[in-house]
């Protein structure tokens, strides 16, 4: 295998790291990690607080519980999204059935659903007294107990649901991969007389490796910051237990320590994952892409294809938008007002406004790692992307200790030298919000930035170069096109999850700003399922609009496919 | 690499949205949520002149933020939806006394701080729901009795993370010391019809479906079943069911209250506490009991049809509100050792 994958030269990021010399990109680097990295240290920093008896309290009692339902909720999350994620992707990227392009994209959409509501309309759907049971009662004439269902809300319910919206960060990070993979290695797979379950088993995954680990650490990391889920399924968990001791319990100290052990955890995975592959580096040894000429799958293969992609869009989307449509046709006239259209409006601007500088900095460090590959780097980048695990709430709390900090100082400073207050400066502005989304969506643009220049060979830097082009012009005439469909995915991932966001938001914002996701979780935490569905309606849609932009450039960005300069590509249409 | 590639950082300082400090206005961070708060604030505004701005929130989250902006916090008064979280912020020194012969003239003394810091604004009261077709409510009696034999696999009941859940058990100590608590939760989680899990109309729910006959439910949310806006199905099920207040004739319905208290640092105290004296007026205390189905927290004040109908008026438990505040660690332990989840 290493010997097909073997890049032509050595890229600097894995060789042995430099000693460390603090130049313009170190130092800066280390100054937006440290930024990004405040909130993930004040709450580290409660470790220094003694916590009382309360461990022992924990682990005689709840904390066993908390270690087993996550664990057993990452696994079964890890193990649905990867099969759910690559299948989907290996379809619709390397074979053609019907329906192919509406799937390609469409696979995408499940993205757009928060997972507190997708859990709350499977289980208006699915719990005992939902129209299914109901259905099945009267059709049959059963009674309580006289019948076995799944119960819905479980930790294989909660599975489920977190599953379904969260597979398609494995797709969309996995597709992008499958789509650079240079056919040249497939095809040599083939002729050295590799089946198609093998070429894609040996050389099509391990070759898509890192994104499909950045897409299922993505989703892992979602599931054990997950708050809304589990709370309403009733599962005890570390987030739910971190909430229960900070406030139940009112010990704070305890609580950062849990959230503390959260991250350890994350760490170590994280860890594992880059260890595990650390003498094996996935370059393509070939800039000859060639037009992709998909797998024609006809009859029963065809209809599997489909099956297997319907699935998870079924379940994932058309399901739950079904069961909201129904409601919010019921409850319409009351919910659409003028401040409606302010809400869409807020909710849009502010996930367009964190995209564009959450990806940029993630841009920023992706280089700076790239071109300062030394220790304190790597360390301040991967210390930059924890925020993603932490439970939104425990993160706002990390912001808004340093900053209420940060202005009352600032304040008292200015009164004492000048006379002046200053107020509150950032506390309570867009600002803060924009911060936070940075802080907790950072990981998902580092990891997809990371994944779109790990394609820029370091071979395309030194050809450019030798040509003598200056780094502005090989950035932008080499990199950016090879890393677009990269750089537009992280987009799309931070705008969407900006757009769910919902417990930084909803603690941090100013006076008389609200969101379509405050909105619809203020409805439906207070158990009013059908008048929430309307915001939960339009979150959906909001988030359609980017996730189809972006899955067309996506598409386009393929190699191999027109309107490349640095390929020669044939005039297929895309 | 001399040269650093041309990497555009996009700085959009949208900033400062800044607070709203002009002469006539009153700052609000509220646990209530918009729906149930903001009509009468409107109301208020239109009677005053005075502008309300509002963050709405969780009430934990809203006190940190309030204990980190310290002094300079925008906030001028803080909402609540139970005393539990009254008590915290208390504690936290995150309220000033409020010295207002109208409130406390109208708010009854042990609905209120004993140091005016906050005040009640509408009560609520976490009562048993039972099925009618399976329950004679000549079967039950008290909160304790629920911990009988008599209902093994009957009892609905959500999660303990929940705070009615933590302020009933808080207010069970209150009565009869942990010892004794800790063995009704206990025996109340042997006569559990399921794990614990979603709201309190999924109880009721599950009590209309017969997964369980009866559940420990606030009023609320009943009203709120039974009412010509809520979903067909969830009528229906409410039809289904009824309340029962127990511990009458001793102690009392365990009663909880959305409160509310102008902060220690308040730039404009005078219309916050304009604004609670509002809030406690025959008008908005009428309003909350017709609107969410709660009770008003002033005598005299009359419930809606729809509150009567269930039965009022009944018998409350009078224990000072901030032991609930008090006891809620105690609470949450006693959970966590009897695996009620």
């Amino acid at each position: 295998m290493s010997t097909v994958v073997q890049p032509l030269t050595t890229p600097a990021p894995r060789g042995r790291a430099r000693p460390l010399r603090p130049d313009g990109w170190t130092i800066g680097v280390l100054l937006v990690a440290l930024a990004v990295a405040l909130p993930v240290l004040t709450v580290a920093g409660f470790l220094l607080v003694p916590a009382g008896d309360v461990w022992r309290h924990l682990a005689a009692t709840v904390l066993g519980d908390y270690v087993t339902n996550s664990l057993l909720l990452i696994l079964g999350v890890g193990g649905g999204t990867l099969v759910l994620g690559v299948a989907t992707a290996w379809f619709t990227s390397m074979c053609d059935f019907p329906g192919r392009r509406f799937f390609t994209w469409a696979l995408l959409l499940p993205l757009a659903m928060p997972a507190y509501i997708i859990a709350y309309t499977y289980t208006g759907l699915l719990d005992f007294s939902g129209p299914v049971q109901t259905l099945l009662r009267e059709t049959f004439g059963w009674g309580y107990g006289d019948y076995w269902f799944p119960a819905i809300r479980s930790l294989g319910g909660a599975v489920a649901m977190l599953t379904l919206v969260l597979y398609p960060y494995v797709y969309l990070l996995t597709r992008a991969a499958f789509l650079e993979q240079s056919l040249c290695v497939l095809d040599v797979s083939r002729t050295l007389g590799c089946g198609p379950w093998r070429s894609f088993l040996t050389v099509a995954v391990p070759l898509a490796r890192p994104a499909i680990v950045a897409g299922l650490s993505l989703a892992l990391m979602e599931t054990l910051a997950d708050y809304g889920t589990v709370r309403y399924f009733g599962l005890s968990t570390f987030t739910t237990g971190i909430f229960r001791t900070w406030f139940g319990l009112g010990n704070a100290a305890a609580a950062a320590q849990l959230a503390a052990v959260l991250l350890a955890f994350v760490f170590v995975l994280v860890w594992l994952e880059r260890a595990s592959r650390r003498r094996a580096r996935y370059h393509h040894t070939t800039g000859r892409y060639q037009q992709l000429d998909p797998v024609r799958l006809r009859g029963r293969h065809a209809a599997g294809a489909i099956v297997v992609c319907a699935l998870p869009l079924l379940l994932g989307f058309a399901v739950p938008v079904a069961q909201l449509s129904v409601w919010a046709w019921r409850t319409w006239d009351d919910m659409v007002t003028p401040e409606f259209l302010g809400l869409m409006a807020n909710s849009f601007g502010l996930a367009s406004a964190a995209a564009v500088i959450t990806v940029a900095l993630a841009v920023f460090l992706g280089y700076g790692q790239r071109l300062r590959p030394n220790r304190a780097v790597r360390a301040g980048v991967r210390v930059a992307s924890m925020g993603y695990a932490i439970p939104g709430p425990v993160l706002a709390v990390g912001i808004l200790i340093p900053f209420g900090w940060f202005d009352n100082t600032l304040d008292g400073w200015l009164r004492t030298q000048f006379g002046v207050s200053s107020g509150l400066l950032l506390s309570g502005t867009v600002f803060i919000l924009l911060f936070a989304y940075a802080v907790r969506f950072m990981t998902a643009a580092v990891q997809t930035v990371e994944a779109g220049l790990a394609k820029v060979r370091p071979s395309m830097d030194e050809a450019a170069r030798s040509f003598g082009y200056p780094g502005a012009t090989v950035f932008a005439r080499v990199h950016l096109p090879v890393m677009r469909g990269s750089l537009l995915t992280a987009l799309l991932l931070v705008f969407v999850d900006v757009l769910k966001e919902l417990p930084a938001t909803l603690i941090m914002r100013p006076f008389d700003f609200n969101t379509l996701a405050v909105r619809a979780f203020e409805l439906a935490s207070d158990e009013r399922l059908a008048d929430s569905s309307t915001a939960a309606l339009a979150i959906v849609i909001t988030g359609l609009i980017p996730v189809i932009l972006i899955s067309r450039t996506i598409t386009r960005s393929r190699p191999g496919r027109p309107g490349r300069s640095w390929s020669p590509g044939r005039d297929a249409p895309a | 690499m001399r040269s650093l590639p041309a990497i555009v950082f996009v700085a959009a300082s949208l900033l400062s949205v800044p607070p709203a400090t002009a002469a006539e206005s009153v700052n609000l961070y509220s646990a209530r949520q918009e729906a149930l708060i903001a009509p009468l604030l409107e109301r208020f505004t239109e009677r005053t002149g005075i502008e309300v701005n509002l963050v709405t929130g969780s009430a934990d989250a809203l006190i940190k933020r309030l204990e980190v902006e310290g002094r300079n916090t925008p906030a001028d008064m803080l909402i609540t939806v139970d005393a539990g979280r009254l008590h915290r912020a208390k504690s936290a020194g995150l309220f000033r006394a409020t010295e207002s012969e109208r409130l406390a003239a109208r708010v009854p003394a042990h609905l209120r701080d004993d140091d005016h810091q906050w005040f009640g604004l509408s009560q609520r009261a976490r009562v048993i729901a039972y099925s009618t077709e399976r329950v004679d409510p000549s079967e039950l009696s008290t909160y304790e009795a629920l911990a009988d034999e008599q209902w093994n696999d009957r009892i609905c009941v959500r999660s303990s993370d929940n705070i009615y859940n933590q302020s009933l058990l808080a207010s069970i100590v209150a009565a009869k010391g942990e010892q004794a608590a800790t063995a009704w939760a206990r025996g109340v989680v042997e006569n559990m019809a399921r794990r614990p899990q979603g709201g309190d109309r999924d109880q009721i729910m599950a009590v209309a479906a017969g997964v369980c006959d009866v559940a420990i439910v606030n009023t609320y949310y009943y009203g709120r079943m039974r009412s010509e806006q809520a979903q067909p199905d969830q009528r229906a099920a409410a039809q289904k069911v009824a309340l029962f207040f127990p511990n009458q004739g001793g102690r009392g319905t365990h009663v909880n209250v959305s409160g509310a208290g102008v902060t220690e640092h308040a730039r404009n105290p005078d219309n916050a506490v304009r604004l609670l004296e509002f809030l406690v007026s025959d008008a908005a205390q009428r309003w909350y009991a017709k609107v969410n189905y709660e009770y008003p927290v002033v005598p005299g004040v009359d419930v809606s049809a729809a509150v009567r109908e269930w039965g009022y008026p009944f018998e409350r438990d009078d224990l000072p509100l901030s032991r609930l505040g008090e006891l809620n660690a105690t609470a949450v332990r006693i959970f966590d050792r009897v695996g009620w989840r």
